[in-house]
């Protein structure tokens, strides 16, 4: 059957079953529901990390619950704790081995900046090794502030330029 | 309201109480080790032992005069114009006197300190000397397994001596492909608004433990 704008535009058969939208928005749709986050837990910030998987905070509300341990399964990798420079090559070689697209949340003080850390043994950011998407404040934060990073997170990866991204990465891969 | 309190059984009696490393203990053990001396001391008893006495007092106190526990093995750096610059110190404790040892040593080369270690004795001695190696850069003779246990292996420096700014020195990471990529490196610290620390002179009032302000000015320079 030949498909006109026409039928696309208005059809009275397959009313309801069409959607027209943009690849972006389904694409960053399905992405943003299906956060698979790797618990990088170094310090106490990762009590709260599991409080908020946990049943009375319970991530999983919001679509990103599925913590998998492995760098292959996950997408957004949660800094929860002090970052040393021993830790450090540890933490970018995980990172390396996340699939893209990936994305970084630096879970409170310590890994947003150093916290109080002001010491010769602590990476002062994680940013230094790894792109930061979002920084969380605390010391611990609340679980509820690691939910509501979480949210700017989904509220950032439903505003990519998805497709752009993916003819980027191919072009990458080609070259 | 009738309150009733009920105990079962008969209460347990504990054997009563009393100080067992007591002068006459000390006096024993200064008669039966000729080469020791007490140290001055506000808490526990404290011996002063020269490295080559260390093992054959170590091994006896655990095996005769009943120190079962090593509680503790760590350094001190006395300053860089001290005549013998480091020390260790162990301490000890023991289940039967209930009460705690501390043997002190002093490394007689400044340079290059070394030790006895007591990992044979003690084998809970292996982690904390390999610490005190790492933090202080003093060497246990015949420990089976001496490297750095906190710092990362190629690390230069020993960040417990008094010559360490606390803010750390311009190191490479150790990894050459994380390096490459990142460009990041071992920094010294930020130290607007600190360390908060006592410092260990003046009256007391005045060595309270306190903000020093280390930020780096056109006076104070980074450290190198």
């Amino acid at each position: 059957m030949q498909i006109t704008p026409s039928d696309v535009a208005y059809n009275g058969k397959v009313e309801g079953d069409v959607i027209v939208t943009r690849a972006d928005s389904v694409i960053n749709w399905i992405r943003q529901h299906s956060v698979w986050p790797m618990p990088m837990g170094l310090a106490c910030c990762a009590i709260e990390l599991m409080a908020s998987a946990a049943s009375r905070y319970d991530i999983s509300r919001f679509g990103m619950e599925v913590m998998r341990f492995s760098p292959r399964q996950s997408d957004c990798m949660i800094v929860a704790g002090t970052v040393t420079y021993k830790m450090a090559e540890v933490v970018r070689r995980i990172y390396d081995q996340m699939g893209d697209p990936k994305w970084v949340v630096a879970m409170g003080a310590c890994a947003s900046t150093g916290g109080m850390y002001r010491s010769y043994a602590v990476m002062q950011g994680v940013d230094n090794i790894v792109p930061v998407d979002v920084y969380v404040s605390g010391c611990p934060p609340r679980p509820e502030a690691l939910l509501d990073a979480m949210m700017k997170l989904q509220a950032k990866i439903g505003n990519e330029s998805s497709v752009r991204n993916l003819r980027k990465t191919k072009a990458v891969a080609a070259g | 309201m009738n309150l009733q309190f009920v105990t079962f059984g008969r209460p347990r009696r504990l054997p009563p109480v009393k100080d067992m490393i007591d002068e006459d203990f000390t006096k024993s053990l200064l008669t039966k080790h000729s080469h020791l001396s007490q140290r001055e001391s506000i808490d526990w008893l404290t011996v002063e032992c020269a490295p080559g006495e260390l093992l054959s007092l170590v091994q006896s106190m655990r095996d005769i005069e009943g120190f079962e526990i090593l509680i503790d093995l760590t350094a001190i750096d006395h300053g860089e114009g001290e005549d013998c610059r480091f020390s260790t110190v162990i301490h000890l404790y023991s289940l039967v006197h209930r009460g705690y040892l501390r043997i002190h040593s002093l490394c007689s080369d400044n340079d290059k300190p070394t030790m006895p270690s007591v990992s044979s004795i003690y084998p809970a001695a292996n982690w904390h000397e390999r610490e005190t190696f790492d933090m202080f850069g003093i060497c246990f003779t015949d420990h089976p397994n001496l490297k750095r246990i906190l710092m990362w292996d190629e690390y230069p420096y020993f960040p417990l001596r008094k010559d360490f700014p606390l803010a750390g020195i311009d190191t490479p990471l150790p990894a050459d492909d994380v390096v490459e990529v990142t460009q990041a490196s071992v920094e010294p610290a930020p130290m607007m608004g600190g360390p908060f620390v006592s410092s260990n002179s003046g009256t007391m009032s005045d060595s309270e433990p306190r903000a020093k302000d280390e930020s780096w000015t056109e006076k104070k320079e980074k450290p190198l």
